[in-house]
């Protein structure tokens, strides 16, 4: 009996860890990649990564976990939020990469979101490990202004060539350009 | 001499590569590649000189505003590159202005043939963030709806493929059918497309006064029409040598390029988020997932043509199996009171007029959630940040992601072909856009 009472011990202590993260994709990320925080989110594995290792976290999961498709990747701009989510082990910033991936044969999802600050706004890109990032991402650049390193044809994608500024940022509101009409005569 | 005039044609001088940043065409630059092209049936010049034209996006086959650049050695493509936004709205951008009450008729706007699949996933995200549960009888209203858009968009499919790929008496048949079950869609929400219908909280109104036996007559009529379509095309050796073996695609293709839907199913790969990741009640439902195995345009053809008839088997067991009760939840913070209470009750009164005024508040939280749109994995990525609008509201559109399988599916078939690719993929502008 007194050999067992530590044993026992030693479980509960193991199942509070599990419960904590119960994802065990989302386990190994946080083990293999100190730094990152694995919460969950209305019952999605969320993990928070630095950005320094998204393409290799990625491909981690790519490689050793069978994550078969990147089904998004976006981002979001939090400079005018009136409260923002604190998650413990995370020092927010003004912009969040979100990548999600998809498992076909675990038949699992997991959210990658790496915090990126204003005045450098880079991502290492994950097009190299997934193809099908090559649109979202242009996308996020054409609508944020975040740089996707080692993207093979970073360009944007929605807007005009010569556009200028990134429209989904906060501070790029909206009927910021006046609408002209060629040909328009002046206020009578 | 040939080295050194090679390296003169390979590296832009300065002033053209300032002029390729400059110039709007610059970014969207479509540069000529070397390819192994086997050419028979004639003799041909022997030159490599290869032709860059446009196609689109003014153009009938590109379902819209799409522009695709190719590359042409003869009548070969060698490679092509789609060029998108001309049909950009700002609709992300818009939807962070809207509150989530007025978001629906946002997200309806985006994929139009499959609006009411939009206002699901939107309000499904919503629901998620607000963790609201939603009647029996509101979820399987929703899910007979969703059936009866898939019905129509792959009509409209059959009907546009069969006319890009040369079956002109085709596109009548599918608009034909396609009539019936936006009438029908129109009979219940009150509008032919852009419902608006599908709301947060359960849905707009309750089914109307002989719905049964309407959406009965539409399966019916349906099932006639893809009998038909059958008939005619999918024995129909000009069909057959029209589409079969083009535009080939596998199944590591599809997944590392992010498609999903029909074309991901037509490489052989069975996933269908209803049957995967099942919502709503279709782990309640009987129904197959259709796939096959060559990956052609005549495998999608096939998949969105056999597919209406499940969707026709899932909406008739709605009709049967669909249960009493409330359509909506009664929650007066997420939907609207009663008409009827409104006149003698103040407290409706307020809490109509605040609904439709400054909306609900939604808890601060991030969620992602993913349906199966008759093109695919239709998204939506929904930031709150505690106040009556969300702070991002993104949506994955599945025409955004399979367009770039163009990419991969149409070098080395005719010009013709790649109409036909274009067309198996069925792409919304609307979605690819937004």
């Amino acid at each position: 009996m007194s050999d067992e009472s530590p044993q026992g011990d030693a479980d509960a202590a193991e199942t509070v860890e599990e419960i904590a993260i119960a994802d065990p994709v989302a386990a190994a990320v946080v083990e293999g990649f100190p730094g990152s925080v694995a919460v969950e989110s209305h019952g999605q594995s969320v993990v928070y990564v630095d950005r320094g290792v998204l393409a290799e976290v990625t491909k981690r999961l790519r490689d050793a976990e069978r994550f078969t498709q990147c089904t998004d990747v976006t981002a979001v701009d939090h400079a005018a939020d009136v409260e923002r989510v604190e998650i413990p082990g995370v020092v927010r910033e003004r912009f969040e990469v979100v990548v999600n991936l998809l498992s076909h044969p675990r038949n699992a999802r997991i959210r990658l979101i790496c915090q990126v600050p204003e005045d450098d706004p880079t991502v290492p890109s994950v097009t190299p490990l997934f193809p099908g990032a090559n649109f979202p991402e242009r996308e996020a650049y054409d609508m944020f202004g975040i740089t996707f390193d080692g993207h093979p044809d970073l360009a944007r994608i929605l807007m005009p060539d010569d556009w200028d500024g990134h429209p989904l940022r906060k501070d790029d509101p909206i009927a910021r350009i006046p609408v002209t009409f060629k040909g328009d005569p002046a206020p009578r | 001499m040939s080295e050194s005039m090679s390296d003169v044609i390979n590296e832009p001088t300065a002033e053209e590569a300032r002029l390729g940043r400059q110039t709007d065409e610059g970014a969207q630059e479509l540069r000529p590649r070397q390819h192994e092209v086997v050419m028979t049936g004639g003799v041909w010049p022997d030159d490599d000189e290869t032709m860059i034209i446009n196609m689109g996006p003014q153009h009938p086959s590109t379902h819209g505003v799409l522009r695709i650049m190719m590359e042409l050695d003869g009548e070969t493509v060698l490679q092509a590159k789609p060029v998108i936004g001309y049909l950009h709205t700002g609709m992300e951008k818009t939807g962070e202005q809207l509150t989530y009450v007025q978001g629906a008729t946002n997200v309806t706007r985006m994929d139009y043939l499959n609006c009411l699949g939009n206002e699901l996933v939107y309000a499904l995200a919503v629901e998620n963030l607000l963790d609201t549960e939603v009647p029996e009888r509101a979820v399987w209203m929703r899910m007979m709806l969703v059936e009866l858009q898939r019905m129509a968009s792959h009509l409209l499919f059959q009907a546009t493929n069969g006319m890009d790929i040369g079956a002109l008496s085709m596109m009548i048949y599918g608009w034909r059918e396609r009539e019936q079950v936006l009438r029908l869609l129109e009979m219940i929400t009150g509008l032919r497309m852009n419902h608006n219908f599908i709301r947060v909280g359960g849905l707009a109104a309750d089914l109307p006064d002989g719905w049964q036996q309407a959406t009965l007559d539409v399966c019916d009529n349906v099932e006639a029409g893809v009998a038909e379509y059958e008939t005619l095309l999918c024995e129909n050796p000009i069909w057959q040598e029209r589409t079969q073996g083009v535009g080939v695609i596998t199944t590591e293709q599809a997944l590392a390029l992010g498609a999903t839907g029909p074309i991901l199913r037509s490489t052989g790969f069975p996933w269908d988020l209803r049957k995967a990741q099942p919502y709503l009640a279709y782990d309640d439902v009987d129904f197959e997932v259709i796939y096959t195995g060559n990956g052609d345009v005549y495998d999608r053809f096939l998949i969105r043509l056999f597919e209406i008839l499940e969707s026709v088997k899932i909406v008739r067991q709605c009709v049967a199996r669909m249960p009493g009760g409330d359509y909506r939840v009664q929650d007066r913070k997420i939907t609207p009171p009663p008409r009827g209470r409104i006149d003698e009750s103040m407290e409706a009164l307020i809490h109509h007029f605040k609904l439709f005024t400054e909306g609900f508040k939604v808890p601060a939280g991030e969620t992602y959630v993913a349906i199966e749109s008759p093109r695919g994995e239709v998204g939506c990525y929904l930031v709150s940040d505690g106040t009556g609008k969300p702070v991002r509201l993104h949506v994955r559109g599945p025409s955004f992601y399979n367009l770039q399988s163009v990419e991969a599916m149409v070098p080395g078939s005719m010009v013709a072909d790649a109409v036909a690719i274009i067309s198996s993929v069925d792409p919304v502008m609307g979605e690819v856009d937004r």
